[in-house]
C-alpha cells in the first residue's frame, strides 16, 4: 500500500518525482528477482549483498533531499501542530490538541473543505473529458497535428501564478478588455460565487488541459496498433473501438491522471489566492488557502495552521489510497 | 517498503531517520529561546553616524517615501541605510520569518495598525529614552505614538503618515453643478452629491467607489466616518467591537442606499484592494474617501477635505507606517541616528513636505511647502484631529481576508441584512482572543 501511495505522491504541487518511488511500484519483478537470488549460491548471495549496497550508495544522495526537504519538514510541520506556534514569537511549547480542536472549529473551516471538493469535483471532470477529447482529437496524425498539439500545449509553458495574473487583467471589471461589455451585461467574471468558481475553473482549464491531453497521448499511443486493426477487421464501430479497446486499455492512463488531478486540485491556492482572495463572501476559500491565512494573514498561528495541514495531509493520503484502490480492483476483473 | 532488500538497510534506513528526526528536533528546540527585546536601546541623543551600514524593510504602498527618505539619509551621513521594500501582502510573512530566525533588519516599518501586537511579541526595542529626550515630542502624531506605547514604554515613530480624506473631483462637480469649492460637511452631502454625479449619465463615470471586499480599506475609509459623528468603532483597549452603534448603523445605511441607487461603481462589489483607488485616479469618479499619499499623483484638480460624519464633523484614519529598531539589530547607535533625523526639520519639511507628504509633526505642519497648496495644510490640520485604532488582533478582525468585519460591511450594504448584531459579536469574539 505503501509504495503504490508513494507513486501518487508524484504530482507537480510538491515537485517530487523521485526515481526510487517512481521503481516503489514495480514491486512485483522486484520480488521475483529476489525469489530467483535464494536459490542461488552462497557467493552469488553476497555479491547481490555487495551490489545491494552499491544500489544503497546510489540511492543516498536523493534520500538526503528526501529527508532534508521531505522528512524535516513534515516533522516539523508534526511538532507545530501540537504546538503553541505563533508566527511572530516562535515555538512556545506543547499544547495537543488544541490547535486541532482551533482548526476544526474555525468559522471558514467547513466551507472550504466543501468548497474544495466542489472546485475538486469539477475540474477534474473537466480536465480528464477534455484531455482525453483532445488526446483524442491530436492522435491522428494530419497535417495541423503538429500546430495543433503545440497551440495546445504551449499555456502549460506559463507558471500558474502567471497565468493567474493574466486572468485577473483579463477579467478586471476596470482595467480588462471586456470591462465595458461586461459591465453593459451586467456581468462579473468573479462577480458572484458561481461566476468566481466556474472563471477560475476555467483558467485552470486553459491552463492544464494541454498538460492533461499529453499525458492522455502517451497512454493512446501505448496501445498497439495491431489491437485495431483486429477491431477494424471485425468489424466494430468506432463507438465500439473506444468503448471496449481504447477506454479498458487506457485505464492506467486514466487511474493516473485523475490521481493527479484530484490531488493537485485538492491542494489549490494560487488561482484563487490571486484571482478571488476566496471572495466573494468567501465563497472560494479553499483549504490551502485557510492554512496560508491562518498562518500569515491575521492569525499568524503556525500550530493552528500546522493542525490544519496536518489533516489536509491526512484527508489526502486516504483520498489516494481510496482512489488507487479502486482502480487496482478494476484491472483484477 | 521493498527496495531495502535485507535487514541491515533497513535497520540502517532506521538509524539515519531516528538521527534526522533527534536532528529535526533540536532544530526545533532553537527557536524556543525568548525573544529579549525589552532591553532598551539606551544611547546618546544624536546616535551614532559612523559609517556603518544599516539595513531597514518597509513594504511596498510606502516604497516612494521611504526611498525619498533613505536617499536623502544616505546623501548626508557616513552611516548608509539599505533599503528593502517588500510586496505588501507578503510583509506580515516576511517579517515572520525573520523574527522567529532572529534575523530582522537593523530598523523596520509595521503598519501602524499591527504595531501593538508586534511590539507584545518582543520585535522593538524600547525606544523611551530617545523619544523622551525629543524636545518636540509633544507636536509628535499622537496616534502613531500611543500605537507604539504598551506599558509605558515608546517603541515606534512614525515613519510615513497615510491619512484617508476625502476627494473630489473638482471638474465632475462643475459639470453636475456642484459647488467645486465646497465639501460634502456631512454623510448625506456625500451620498447626494454622488447622486447628482450619477445623474450626470456619463459612459463610465459613477458618483463614488470604494473595497467592498477589502477588509483594509474600509477600515481606512469608513472608520472616520464614526469618529467624526462621535463614537468609537472599538472599546479603548481594543478587545470588544462596537461597530453596531447608532451612528455606525446609519453610516451602513447611507452606503446601503448609495449602492442601490447605482451610484457606487460597480467593481467596488469585488474590490479586494489592488485596484480601490483605480476609478478615482482615472478621473471615473466624483467623489470618494482616498489616501492623502496619492495627492502628489493625482494630475487633475481635486478638492481635499477630513471625513464627514453623520451630522457633519472631520475625522481621518492616521495610518501609515510606524517605524522602530528590531530586536535583532546590533546597530542600535548608528538606527537611532537615522530615527533622530527622520524626525528633525530637515526630513520632515526638506523630503516629506517638499514631497507634498503628510509631516509627522504638528509643530511643522505650516511650512514652505504647504504654503503654496492650502490642501496639504488642511491634510496637515486634519491629522491632528484623526484616530489610529489600537488591538492586538486588529489584522485579523479586520484586514484578514475574509475577517468578520469584511463580512459585515457586505450583510449591512450589498445584502441589507439585519445581522449588525450578530456580526459585531463575531468581531468581538475575534478581537478578544488571547
Amino acid at each position: 500500500m505503501i509504495a503504490r501511495l508513494q507513486g501518487a505522491r508524484q504530482r507537480p504541487a510538491t515537485g517530487t518525482l523521485l526515481p526510487h518511488q517512481k521503481g516503489s511500484s514495480m514491486s512485483a519483478p522486484t520480488a521475483a528477482i529476489r525469489a530467483g537470488a535464494t536459490r542461488r549460491t552462497a557467493g552469488a548471495s553476497r555479491a547481490s549483498r555487495r551490489k545491494s549496497w552499491r544500489g544503497f550508495g546510489y540511492a543516498l544522495p536523493n534520500a538526503l533531499f528526501v529527508i532534508g526537504l521531505f522528512v524535516l519538514p513534515l516533522l516539523l510541520v508534526l511538532q507545530m501542530s501540537a504546538s503553541r506556534w505563533p508566527l511572530l514569537s516562535g515555538n512556545q511549547g506543547w499544547n495537543f490538541p488544541a490547535n486541532f480542536t482551533k482548526a476544526v472549529t474555525h468559522r471558514l473551516f467547513a466551507d472550504s473543505v466543501v468548497f474544495t471538493l466542489k472546485y475538486t469535483l469539477l475540474a477534474t471532470v473537466l480536465l480528464i473529458l477534455i484531455g482525453l477529447g483532445l488526446g483524442l482529437l491530436v492522435q491522428e496524425s494530419s497535417r495541423w497535428k503538429g500546430f495543433l498539439r503545440t497551440s495546445i500545449l504551449l499555456p502549460s509553458a506559463l507558471g500558474l501564478a502567471s497565468a493567474s495574473l493574466l486572468f485577473y487583467v483579463l477579467y478586471s471589471p476596470i482595467a480588462g478588455p471586456f470591462a465595458e461589455t461586461m459591465q453593459s451585461l451586467g456581468i462579473s467574471f468573479l462577480g458572484t460565487p458561481t461566476m468566481a468558481l466556474l472563471s477560475t475553473t476555467f483558467l485552470i482549464v486553459w491552463r492544464y488541459a494541454g498538460f492533461y491531453m499529453l499525458l492522455m497521448l502517451v497512454g493512446l499511443q501505448g496501445i498497439p496498433s495491431d489491437v485495431f486493426e483486429a477491431a477494424r477487421t471485425d468489424g466494430a464501430s468506432v463507438w465500439q473501438t473506444f468503448r471496449h479497446i481504447t477506454l479498458p486499455l487506457l485505464k492506467p492512463t486514466l487511474a493516473l491522471t485523475t490521481v493527479m488531478c484530484v490531488t493537485g486540485s485538492l491542494l489549490a491556492f494560487e488561482q484563487f489566492y490571486i484571482l478571488t482572495k476566496g471572495g466573494p463572501d468567501n465563497s472560494t476559500i479553499t483549504v490551502v488557502q485557510l492554512i496560508y491565512s491562518v498562518a500569515f494573514q491575521g492569525q499568524n498561528d503556525l500550530g493552528v495552521a500546522g493542525a490544519l495541514s496536518v489533516i489536509a495531509l491526512i484527508a489526502l493520503v486516504v483520498i489516494n489510497a481510496v482512489q488507487l484502490r479502486a482502480f487496482a480492483k478494476d484491472k483484477d476483473e | 517498503m521493498r527496495i531495502f532488500r535485507n535487514r541491515r538497510a533497513r535497520s540502517l534506513v532506521g538509524l539515519v531517520a531516528a538521527g534526522a528526526l533527534a536532528l529535526g528536533l533540536a532544530a526545533c528546540s532553537g527557536n524556543t529561546a525568548a525573544p529579549s527585546a525589552s532591553a532598551p536601546a539606551s544611547v546618546s541623543a544624536s546616535g551614532t553616524d559612523d559609517g556603518a551600514s544599516l539595513t531597514l524593510w518597509t513594504r511596498a504602498p510606502l516604497e516612494k517615501q521611504a526611498k525619498l527618505l533613505v536617499a536623502a539619509y544616505n546623501a548626508g551621513h557616513k552611516n548608509q541605510v539599505q533599503l528593502t521594500v517588500v510586496p505588501n501582502d507578503d510583509y506580515v510573512a516576511k517579517v515572520g520569518a525573520a523574527a522567529g530566525s532572529n534575523s530582522l533588519p537593523d530598523l523596520f516599518a509595521a503598519d501602524i495598525v499591527y504595531v501593538p501586537n508586534w511590539i507584545k511579541q518582543g520585535l522593538f526595542k524600547d525606544l523611551t529614552a530617545n523619544i523622551d529626550a525629543m524636545p518636540f515630542k509633544d507636536s509628535i502624531n499622537k496616534g502613531h505614538l500611543a500605537a507604539g506605547t504598551s506599558e509605558g514604554k515608546e517603541y515606534v515613530l512614525p515613519f510615513v503618515l497615510d491619512l484617508s480624506m476625502l476627494f473630489w473631483n473638482k471638474d465632475l462637480f462643475k459639470e453636475a453643478g456642484l459647488d467645486p469649492e465646497k465639501a460634502p460637511a456631512t454623510m448625506a452631502e456625500y451620498a447626494a452629491a454622488a447622486k447628482k454625479i450619477q445623474d450626470l449619465k456619463k459612459p463610465g463615470v459613477y458618483g463614488t467607489a470604494t473595497g467592498l471586499n477589502c477588509g483594509g480599506c474600509l477600515v481606512f475609509t469608513w472608520f472616520p466616518s464614526i469618529w467624526a459623528s462621535g463614537d468609537e468603532p472599538m472599546t479603548p483597549d481594543g478587545s470588544a467591537s462596537l461597530l453596531n452603534g447608532a451612528n455606525a448603523k446609519k453610516i451602513y445605511d447611507i452606503w446601503a442606499d448609495l449602492w442601490a441607487s447605482g451610484a457606487v461603481l460597480p467593481s467596488s462589489k469585488d474590490e479586494a484592494g489592488p485596484t480601490w483607488t483605480a476609478g478615482f485616479t482615472e478621473g471615473k469618479v466624483g467623489l470618494m474617501f482616498y489616501p492623502a499619499t496619492l495627492l502628489s499623483s493625482t494630475k487633475f484638480d481635486v478638492g481635499v477635505a477630513g471625513i464627514p460624519g453623520v451630522d457633519g464633523g472631520a475625522s481621518t484614519f492616521v495610518g501609515g507606517d510606524g517605524i522602530g529598531i528590531s530586536k535583532d539589530s546590533q546597530k542600535s547607535p548608528q538606527a537611532v541616528n537615522f530615527l533622530n533625523w527622520m524626525m528633525s526639520e530637515e526630513a520632515q519639511v526638506g523630503v516629506l513636505a517638499k514631497d507634498n507628504d503628510a509631516v509627522s509633526r504638528g509643530d511643522l505642519a505650516n511650512n514652505e511647502f504647504s504654503a503654496k497648496d492650502p490642501r496639504v495644510v488642511t491634510i496637515n490640520e486634519v491629522a491632528a484631529k484623526g484616530g489610529t485604532p489600537v488591538a492586538l488582533n486588529f489584522q485579523q478582525a479586520y484586514n484578514a481576508v475574509g475577517s468578520p468585519w469584511v463580512t459585515m460591511v457586505r450583510n449591512q450594504v450589498l445584502n441589507k441584512a439585519n445581522t449588525v448584531d450578530k456580526d459585531n459579536e463575531q468581531i468581538t469574539a475575534v478581537l478578544a482572543q488571547q
